[in-house]
């Protein structure tokens, strides 16, 4: 299986008023043809920071600073804006955050996913992409009323799965989907997740899924990384990371995830806060909030990963630990 | 306890420092600040001047002072018709060194002699930057005296406009019903009304003098258009959950809305504050114009000496008299627009470039 | 002896809606449709459901911050030792009632005014209800921020609010929340707006806050995980109505009611290796049976304690 995606120490950072904000610092990961990758971190950590310059969305003021984004074995990280383009959409796609609020209150539903297509395949005609929608109103669970309907007129539900087929109009390799069901109800998040699983059967997508519930990336991914503070604190297949892991972060997330199954354990929770990442000072930026620090902890030193078992990878000051 | 003010002092500090750098960013808002600073450098710098004795009251104070220009003038005779070989027009003869037997009453001289006169409004020159106007009275002063005035009735009557459209609209807000129906009706039959006309029927029923025009302008600014604005943001606040949590806790509505919602519409009538001392000033200015002001001295007032003295059409044969009154009026107000956007950057976030 | 603190009976919210600006037809949407719970002092019951199933509006209902359209709720009194309808309060008798019910919101960053530092929003209520003198409640603000776990307590009461985090916030809520000493707090999900590894602490607090001070919470959430955590007994609602009532325990091991099969079953767990069988239930047939049977329906008590509502959802099952 050959990777889709290689993203090779990835750097990125902001700079604001008060300071560079390192937003993302030598991430790197690859997915592969067909797989589901998933990322997970809190408020901060840098996973939104990484699916934005991925398509180099971020905001003006922010830049890549080093690394290679490798898309089928081409860089993407020099290219200009209208390579760029031709990429977005039809190469790589993207569910925002949000994204089911951003649909454009006065043109109708199927109207907006065609001009996703215009841009793309300028040459189709009407009729072809109407049934191209179509069809892919039938996979993510849409009724064909909907493509003449307004946005405000669709549930929340509903208008997240337009989303997903507006992701998935132009035939794109990759999908990434950064937390595409926060704002929806459990019931209706768990039929969401059903249809992009289907989805991703079905036309044999490869799918990055950036969430901060750990349960949602146990149920939909193969391989997957933890982030904090910017850089990849875990990294490997998903079902060893949740029965062998190692980082300290991982298993304090873990371990601060109530779950409805299983006895009713009492649950440990981490001090302080996740660092400011304003000029931030090198080294470890767990180590202050780390429970499980031994005395041979060196605040000072820098992240590495190093490979443990078959693809897993973890910092190193984990990985001599049992 | 005393740790607590001192850290108290240090995050004010701290915040000030920052939203100063977010204002500093705008350069609007920056082009502006130096604008009013300049100015009221020059309200300051005038009874400072009179204080240390550098400059002498009689001579050059902007209301009373008399300064007498001597120049040699030669004596020459207009022709009746133009254009003539030394001529091109009416408004070439006389030429700047040069004086009309006709306007001679008081002298023997003969056509073609020189003579030592005064005449005012005498140009710029060493000793007046600006020139005198026609009553020899130095311009540049009367500028630093128009400067204070402006400044004076600007936030003078943009204070008492905001005071009181904060206060209705924020009533307005939480009140709501009949109370909110009458101050939404009064403000738009405010709105409706044409300020300058309005200003010149109640120059017509009594004596305006600074103070007066300060208050009306201020009232009328505070009746109007702004309740409407400052009401839409208190409704804002009054959903916040922290109005709710002090509604929970048993606080009535009066103590609400002074300590919880005011406060938090503050920055917004702050902002409409700025922007109507430029309304302030150019109204001032027009009243001035037409004569309807009570008033020793201000810019309005010198452009309508020009016009009445009928040197408003001699183009820029006496521009001291026309042009520093004029552009003063332009950019102060311009200014303070400045700095109002300047100022709607730090306070508005989604304004704000990062 | 558990006295109960809270009893509410058939309690309806209802809003008028007009459905244009010339039209004189109001059409009436029931947010809340008849619920009735008891909650017994130092207990917690949490309140399930989707958005829009009527969970706020209770909220609001039972904090006061928005009047009932109908129905009893009745508070114990400690002066008659009986329980009160809180019809029969007003003006002076109602704000002092007030001391004993707060509520904690679920916004960190809009639940403070951004205008007062930490000290005068924690004093606040000590000010409301003119609570010994200056010193004292200047004393006791010292002393709730070390209770909730901000020291030192002097760096924080001048700050503003918007130099916290967002977990810090919270606690001053609750700080706030908890300094008069309320026995009744309604949490309108505290966490929800928290990162995973903070909301632990914050719920760990609040649990041993409620021990400590004999606090029964209401607990509002979306999240079954985090009810199962907090609360004592849940009450699953849906459209306005509660569905089913139990001990936690209880209910998520023996789900009697179709819909709150169809939400235990849509969780996701962190285990890569569980199975989770889906529950599937048809909503719009479920909506149906619910609108039709608006009228007063007793809960069957299938259960010790374990209470069910009785339409009939045959049809569906």
């Amino acid at each position: 299986m050959k990777n889709i995606l290689e993203v090779k120490n990835l750097c990125m950072s902001y700079s604001t008023i008060e300071g560079e904000v390192e937003a993302v610092k030598d991430v790197s990961f690859s997915v592969k043809e067909g797989e589901s990758f998933g990322i997970v971190g809190e408020s901060g950590c840098g996973k939104t920071s990484v699916a934005m310059s991925l398509l180099q969305l971020q905001a003006d003021n922010g830049k890549i600073t080093n690394g290679q984004i490798l898309f089928d074995g081409k860089n993407i990280v020099q290219l200009n804006e209208s390579e760029l383009r031709s990429i977005r959409w039809s190469g790589i796609s993207m569910v925002f955050q949000g994204a089911m609020n951003s649909w454009n209150p006065v043109v109708k539903i199927g109207e907006q996913i065609r001009e996703a297509i215009r841009e793309h395949y300028p040459d189709k005609s009407k009729d072809e992409n109407t049934k191209k929608i179509l069809e892919l109103f039938n996979i993510v669970g849409l009724d064909s009323s909907v493509i003449d309907r307004y946005p405000h007129e669709l549930s929340g539900g509903m208008k997240q799965r337009a989303v997903i087929a507006l992701a998935l109009s132009c035939d794109p390799k990759l999908i990434i989907a950064d937390e595409p069901t926060t704002a929806l109800d459990v019931v209706i998040q768990d039929q969401i997740l059903n249809e992009i699983r289907k989805v991703q059967e079905v036309l044999g997508l490869s799918l990055i899924y950036i969430s901060h519930d750990i349960a949602v990336i146990a149920e939909m991914t193969d391989n997957m990384a933890v982030m904090y503070a910017g850089s990849i604190v875990e990294r490997g297949p998903t079902k060893e990371i949740f029965s062998n892991p190692r980082h300290s972060y991982t298993k304090s997330l873990l371990e601060s995830t109530p779950s409805i199954v299983g006895d009713k354990v009492k649950l440990k929770s981490l001090d302080g806060e996740p660092p400011s990442l304003i000029n931030k000072e090198p080294g470890c930026s767990f180590a202050p909030r780390c429970p499980y620090k031994e005395e041979s902890c060196n605040p000072l030193r820098e992240m590495e990963l190093i490979e443990i078992n078959n693809e897993h990878y973890v910092d190193a000051c984990n990985a001599g630990k049992l | 306890m005393d740790k607590q003010k001192d850290i108290a002092k240090s995050i004010r500090r701290a915040s000030i420092k920052k939203n100063w750098a977010m204002f500093k960013q705008s350069k609007l808002g920056m082009i502006g600040i130096y604008i009013v600073g300049f100015f009221l450098f020059l309200s300051l710098l005038q009874p400072f001047l009179f204080v240390t004795g550098i400059w002498n009251k009689g001579i050059y104070d902007p209301v009373v002072g008399y300064s007498e220009q001597f120049q040699d003038f030669l004596v020459v005779d207009c022709p009746k018709e133009y254009p003539t070989e030394k001529y091109k027009s009416r408004t070439d003869c006389p030429a700047r060194n040069e004086i009309n037997i006709r306007t001679l009453f008081y002298s023997d001289a003969q056509v073609g002699e020189t003579i030592y006169q005064n005449l005012q409004p005498a140009p710029p020159s060493k000793k007046h930057i600006l020139g005198t106007d026609p009553l020899g009275r130095d311009v540049f002063s009367q500028i630093m005296e128009g400067s204070q005035v402006a400044f004076i009735l600007g936030l003078l009557s943009a204070t008492l406009g905001v005071g009181i459209s904060t206060l209705l609209g924020t009533i307005a807000a939480f009140y709501g019903g009949r109370v909110d129906a009458y101050l939404m009706r009064q403000s738009d039959l405010i709105l409706m009304l044409p300020t300058l006309p309005l200003l010149f029927i109640i120059s017509a029923f009594s004596e305006l003098k600074v103070w007066h025009l300060a208050v009306v302008l201020g009232t009328i600014g505070g009746l109007g258009g702004s309740v409407i604005t400052i009401k839409s943001q208190a409704l804002q606040v009054k959903v916040k959950p922290f109005v709710d949590s002090a509604r929970i806790t048993g606080g009535s509505r009066m103590n609400i809305l002074f300590s919880h919602v005011l406060p938090n519409v503050a920055p917004l009538a702050l902002l409409f504050m700025v922007f109507s001392v430029t309304g302030a000033i150019a109204s001032e200015s027009v009243l001035s114009f037409l004569g309807l002001l009570n008033i020793d001295m201000s810019w309005g007032l010198m452009i309508y000496l020009a016009q009445v003295e009928g040197y408003i059409f001699s183009g820029m044969k006496f521009w001291w008299l026309i042009l520093p009154a004029g552009l003063s009026v332009t950019f102060l107000a311009g200014g303070f627009y400045l700095v109002g956007r300047g100022l709607d950057e730090v306070f508005n976030p989604r304004l704000r470039k990062r | 002896m558990k006295n109960n603190l809270l009893e509410v009976r058939n309690l309806e919210k209802y809003f008028e809606v007009s459905s244009g600006i010339f039209s004189r037809n109001k059409s009436i949407v029931k947010a809340v449709d008849g619920i009735s719970f008891d909650i017994p002092f130092g207990s917690s019951l949490g309140l399930v459901g989707q958005s829009g199933c009527g969970k706020t509006t209770t909220a609001r209902a039972l904090s006061l911050l928005d009047p009932k359209t109908s129905g009893t709720v009745n508070f114990y009194n400690e002066e008659t030792s009986s329980m009160q309808s809180i019809d029969e309060l007003e003006g002076e008798e109602l704000r002092k009632f007030r001391r004993n019910i707060q509520m904690i919101f679920q916004d960190p960053y809009e639940s403070l005014n951004p205008r007062w530092n930490i000290k005068d929003i924690i004093l606040e209520p000590l000010n409301i209800h003119n609570i010994g003198n200056l010193k004292d409640r200047e004393e006791a603000v010292y002393e709730i921020l070390k209770t909730v776990g901000l020291t030192p307590p002097e760096n924080y009461m001048p700050r503003y609010p918007h130099e916290l985090s967002g977990g810090q916030r919270q606690r001053v809520s609750i700080a706030r929340t908890l300094i008069m000493k309320p026995k009744f707090v309604v949490c309108d999900e505290p966490t929800s707006m928290l990162d995973v590894s903070i909301r632990i602490s914050i719920m760990d607090l609040m649990l041993n806050l409620a021990k400590d001070l004999e606090v029964s919470y209401l607990y509002i959430t979306h999240d079954l995980a985090v009810a199962r955590y907090m609360c004592d007994r849940i009450a699953v609602m849906f459209n306005g109505k509660i569905v089913e009532i139990a001990e936690t325990e209880e209910l998520l091991s023996n789900p009697i009611h179709p819909y709150t099969k169809r939400l235990i079953s849509s969780i996701p767990i962190p285990d890569p290796s569980y199975k989770r069988e889906r529950y599937e239930l048809d909503f719009s047939e479920l909506d149906n049976i619910i609108a039709n049977n608006s009228d007063e329906l007793p809960m069957a008590e299938v259960k010790s304690g374990h209470y069910v509502a009785t339409h009939d959802v045959k049809g569906i099952l």
